[in-house]
């Protein structure tokens, strides 16, 4: 037994009322209800985390405690050789972190002085690019440039594209590395260790970020002196690093490599 | 038969070899086919359920947990909603171990007996155990 076009018509306006409504109620309710869900989540918050240096209140004291809190944090073990070292966040003379910026006739106060030196968290990562397993990758939420270890397979291709030098990479296990030089490794029971043979690096603290936490460098450096290390959402005009920027002359590392660095310094 | 003399205490002194296991467990009755025996610590006990029912915990722990690396670390999704509606942290350092920190009388009983050899603590630290 068929239905008469009388009983179709009411069915098709009945599936269209429904249809329409389902999409206005869709419309309407959904957009809050992630709103909502996620109000306590910062990291919807941004859509590109960039930092800024101060470098007019930042001192060697300063960048020694957020190295220091950062690799404690982050189970970031201390070999004692340069060649095998790993750093997530470190101290630069002006030389390597400017390179080819400087002049014979600069003060001494800059060519000898320290710069505090992460990832970049570039906008336009070569990391990434030549990733063979997606294991770095630029998250498109907020711009950090993420490191996935389960995925990665130590062929240290990043290593080689990244103009920073900021990614390190495991020649050994870390547990094992001197004790001597790690008391009580690993350093935070609440944040895994790496493993050997990944390439690991600042991960813009995601784990901390997730939680409305500051970057734990960010946080190290405020309690010592208030805004010498500035973290915000570049794209907000309204932040407190793009205030800055505006303000203030600030220079980025290599920009001329075309990759976008997100970390910024006011000289 | 030639060389029977030879050829049969051969035979026999072979299968006794061959049947070990056998007549071994009769000898030994009920100590053999030692079983996995997870114990719970104290905490888990007053918890009562886990994060989904026994079973389901049982047999897909290991996807459960894979599924969880990948939406935190790839897709920053880092609650679960369990079945009945609960929200947990989704970290097996934090929230597994946080109930289950016997590490060696929970996860190696079943691990070592199944002859599996998960790597997820070359990176995930193993809690501390008050032995």
């Amino acid at each position: 037994m068929g239905i008469d076009r009388r009983e179709f018509l009411k069915i098709a306006g009945l599936s269209a009322m429904m249809g329409l409504g389902g999409k206005a109620a869709f419309d309407l309710l959904v957009p809050g209800e992630v709103e909502a869900s996620l109000k306590d989540t910062p990291l919807t918050q941004a859509k590109r985390w960039g930092m800024v240096v101060d470098m007019d209140k930042m001192n060697d004291e300063i960048m020694d405690r957020c190295v220091e809190a950062c690799h404690r944090i982050h189970n970031v073990p201390d070999w004692g050789d340069p060649k095998v070292e790993i750093k997530w966040i470190w101290k630069e003379t002006y030389e390597h972190t400017f390179a080819g910026q400087g002049h014979d006739y600069q003060g001494e106060e800059f060519k000898e002085r320290n710069f505090l030196i992460l990832c970049n968290h570039c906008d336009n990562p070569a990391c990434c690019r030549v990733c063979p397993t997606k294991a770095t990758w630029k998250r498109e939420k907020d711009g950090v440039v993420m490191m996935d270890p389960h995925r990665c397979i130590g062929c240290r291709f990043c290593m080689a594209a990244c103009p920073f030098g900021a990614r390190s990479f495991n020649w050994g296990d870390p547990r094992k590395a001197p004790e001597e030089l790690n008391t009580q490794f690993p350093t935070n029971r609440d944040y895994p260790t790496r493993t050997k043979g990944v390439v690991e690096k600042c991960n813009l603290c995601a784990e901390r970020i997730a939680k409305g936490q500051f970057p734990a460098c960010v946080e190290t450096a405020n309690e010592i002196l208030k805004d010498s290390l500035v973290f915000g959402d570049l794209e907000d005009p309204g932040s407190n690093v793009r205030k800055l920027l505006r303000s203030r002359y600030a220079i980025r590392r290599k920009p001329e490599l075309g990759t976008g660095p997100n970390i910024y310094y006011v000289v | 038969m030639y060389d029977g003399w030879k050829i049969i205490p051969g035979l026999i002194i072979f299968l006794i070899l061959l049947l070990f296991p056998l007549w071994n467990q009769a000898f030994h009755p009920g100590k053999a086919g030692i079983t996995p025996n997870p114990e719970l610590t104290e905490t888990a006990k007053n918890a009562e359920k886990c994060i989904e029912p026994k079973p389901f915990m049982k047999t897909q722990h290991m996807k459960m947990l894979d599924e969880w690396r990948n939406e935190v670390v790839r897709d920053a999704e880092r609650y679960y909603k369990s079945s009945e509606g609960k929200e947990y942290y989704k970290s097996l350092q934090i929230t597994c171990l946080e109930c289950h920190s016997n590490k060696s009388k929970f996860c190696d009983q079943c691990h070592n007996y199944m002859g599996v050899d998960p790597f997820c603590w070359d990176c995930h630290i193993e809690p501390k155990e008050n032995e």
